[in-house]
Order: C-alpha cells, then sequence, then structure tokens
C-alpha cells in the first residue's frame, strides 16, 4: 500500500470513528425522549410527564375490558405485568384490539390516575403463524407446557 | 482470482462482462419472483393474528433488507473510491443509489399501507419508522450531491464522504426496535436464534428476498454500463464499440 493510500485509509478510518462516537454519545443522551412509549410502571412510579400528552404502551389486562353501554366509550388496564394504569378511551379501535394484546394509547393522566387516551394504536409482534399451530400452542401452554410465549409489549 | 478483480476494476473489461452477466441475473430473478410470489400469496396459510394482510410481509420485507444492503454496497464503494480511487466503485455507487432510494421508498409505503389495517395509523415518529426515513433522505441527498458536481470524479468522491457519514443510520435502523420501545415489532428472522415465523410462511419470503437482490444485480450493472459510456464517451474503446459506431 502507498503512503498516500495508507494516509486516506487512517483518514477514513477516523471519518467513520468520529461518525459512529458523535452518534453513539447524542442518542445515549436522548435516550428517553427517543422511546415510543412510557410502560406502565413507569407511570405509576411517576416519571410520566403529569401535565402534558405522553403514550403508554403495555397489554391490555385480561378481564378488565368494560364497554360504556351507549356510545363508543371503553374502559380497561394496561399493565406491563408489573403494575397496571386504568385507561379510559371514546372512539374506534383498531381490529386488533382485544385482551391480551399489546397496544399504545397516547393521552394524559386525568384526575385518580386515570388515563384519558385520545388514540389507541395495536401493537403486534414479530411472530407469523397459521391458526391451527396458533391453536395448538395455546392448547399446550394450558396443560402446563412453558413455552417463551410471553408477549413483550 | 486477484487478477480477476483486477480486470473487473477496468472500464472496458467491467462493460463487456457486466452486459454478459446482466440477461441471466434478469431470468434468475423473474423465476424466484414468479415462485416466491405465488408461494406467497396462494400457497402459504394465513396468519393466526393478522389474517390475510400479513401478506404484504412479502413486498415490504424484501424492500426493507434491500434498501439496508443496498447502501451497504454503497459505502464499500465509497471506501473504495476514496482510498483507492476505483473507478468502478464509483460508478456501481453512482447507479446504486436511485435503486436504493426506491427501495426505501416502497419499504416505508407497503409500511404505511400495512400499518393502517393492523396498528391503526398510516405513520408514527417511533425509531424505526423515523430512521428508515432518514435513509431515504440520505439517498436523495447522495443522488442530488452528486448531481451538483459538474466533474464526475470530485463528484463521486464528495458523495463517497457523505455515504459514509450516513453509514452510523445502518446498525440504528436494525437495533431501533431492539434499543427502544417502538410501535414497529422485534426482528422476525434477522436475529440470533430461530426465526419466529412458520417454515411454510418463511420460505416464500426469503425467495422474494432472492428475486429482490437478483433484481438489484442485474440492473445496477445495466445502469453501471449506461455510467460507464457516459463517462468515457471520448476514448477509443467506446468510439469503436459496434453498438456505438453503428453497422
Amino acid at each position: 500500500m502507498t503512503p498516500r493510500r495508507k494516509k486516506r485509509l487512517i483518514l477514513v478510518g477516523l471519518l467513520l470513528a468520529g461518525v459512529t462516537t458523535g452518534t453513539a454519545l447524542a442518542l445515549y443522551s436522548f435516550k428517553q425522549n427517543l422511546m415510543f412509549f412510557y410502560p406502565p410502571s413507569d407511570v405509576v412510579a411517576g416519571k410520566a410527564p403529569a401535565h402534558h400528552a405522553f403514550r403508554l404502551g403495555g397489554l391490555v389486562e385480561k378481564g378488565s375490558l368494560k364497554r360504556r353501554p351507549n356510545g363508543l366509550t371503553v374502559e380497561f388496564d394496561v399493565t406491563d405485568l408489573k403494575k397496571s394504569v386504568h385507561v379510559q378511551y371514546t372512539g374506534i379501535l383498531p381490529d386488533l384490539f382485544r385482551e391480551g394484546q399489546g397496544i399504545v394509547a397516547k393521552g394524559r393522566l386525568g384526575p385518580g390516575g386515570i388515563f384519558i387516551a385520545d388514540e389507541v394504536l395495536a401493537k403486534h409482534d414479530e411472530k407469523y403463524m397459521p391458526p391451527e399451530v396458533a391453536a395448538s400452542l395455546k392448547k399446550a401452554h394450558a396443560k402446563g407446557v412453558t413455552t417463551a410465549e410471553t408477549q413483550t409489549p | 482470482m486477484m487478477k480477476f478483480f483486477h480486470k473487473l476494476g477496468s472500464p472496458p473489461y467491467f462493460y463487456g462482462f457486466a452486459g454478459r452477466l446482466a440477461p441471466w441475473l434478469g431470468i434468475i430473478c423473474l423465476i424466484l419472483l414468479v415462485i416466491g410470489l405465488y408461494d406467497g400469496l396462494v400457497v402459504a396459510p394465513t396468519d393466526y393474528q393478522q389474517g390475510e394482510s400479513y401478506r404484504i410481509i412479502y413486498i415490504h420485507v424484501p424492500a426493507a433488507w434491500m434498501s439496508l444492503f443496498i447502501y451497504m454496497v454503497m459505502a464499500v464503494c465509497a471506501v473504495l473510491t476514496m482510498i483507492w480511487r476505483v473507478k468502478i466503485a464509483e460508478v456501481i455507487a453512482t447507479a446504486s443509489a436511485p435503486l436504493g432510494a426506491s427501495f426505501t421508498f416502497l419499504a416505508l409505503v407497503t409500511g404505511s399501507l400495512w400499518g393502517k389495517p393492523m396498528w391503526g395509523t398510516w405513520w408514527v415518529w417511533d425509531g424505526r419508522l423515523t430512521s428508515e426515513l432518514i435513509l431515504l433522505f440520505l439517498y436523495l441527498g447522495i443522488i442530488a450531491l452528486y448531481n451538483a458536481v459538474e466533474d464526475k470524479r470530485t463528484a463521486a468522491r464528495s458523495t463517497a464522504v457523505l455515504t459514509l457519514v450516513g453509514v452510523v443510520n445502518i446498525p440504528i435502523i436494525h437495533y431501533s426496535v431492539i434499543w427502544w420501545n417502538t410501535l414497529h415489532q422485534g426482528p422476525t428472522v434477522t436475529k440470533l436464534g430461530a426465526p419466529s415465523i412458520d417454515p411454510r410462511m418463511l420460505i416464500p419470503l426469503l425467495l422474494m428476498a432472492m428475486a429482490f437482490q437478483f433484481y438489484y444485480f442485474a440492473v445496477v450493472l445495466m445502469q453501471a454500463r449506461a455510467e460507464i459510456l457516459e463517462r468515457e464517451r471520448n476514448t477509443a474503446w467506446v468510439q469503436q464499440l459496434p453498438e456505438v459506431n453503428g453497422p
């Protein structure tokens, strides 16, 4: 390798190292701002903003979904399997919305720690399988066969 | 072997070699595309959660993989351009940029079409979607910078610097769904451990990914030939080509 090329190689290396370090530091310091949603634990611990809107993400707790008799208002609990937050929402829910499903809700904390949502999005996992496979997995799960099937939001 | 690569670095040899190779790559692409589409859209089972809608995966995921792969090709070309001044590397990087931008655009559009029925929104500013959008802007910036400089060799060198600065975005796109919580789900196939997708659904996905690869190689070689002709139009070897000289 000629000395000129060696010099250029060092320059390229320095360029890459500099850009990588800069970006890594920037991303590290903005880590909290780059999170798309707050898990229920953070909300219960008071880490979520109290006076402006934020997103809450987690699973719809099984058995918690209640529909108000007249209208589009629903209430449910969002959990990260440690803590849960009560959510109230008026509007159309996405097709994938159901108990046990991961969701991300946008809104703000109301009186009594209730999260008043004005948008609810469904979050699905990275698994793809035919319905019959999902059904047999569920059956095996019910029988007490432990699989790595816990869906993380 | 090294001798072959040295030969490939010479524009006249590359021009002939690419011209002979490109049609074959195109044929392989077509075969894979037909089998992959049929297998993915007709044979593969429906998804337990998303029903038939998940089938857009057969366009969305290969397009997204290509958007990253083409950028990595351009980054390697940028290093070859900056250190060794390889002309062919400049040409391939130039020819790759519009293809990379197209695949990124396709990934964003199909993702948006998929997001509306499944998530309930066309777009959110989460880590994955935002970093992929930045990739599109990088491609467009690279194309614009190349065209803004009159001298092609100077243009290629400036573009190489921009390409290398932008390469930091590639791991960010890949790890965005792991480092931060996002609306986009985590990786299904590109991770350590077994893919979380049924084999009957995975095979057409891989076929489609290979079809997209062959499409890229076929088109980039043809585009590179056109770029070589334009750059070297005043040289003797181009003047003597039958397709330039005419009968």
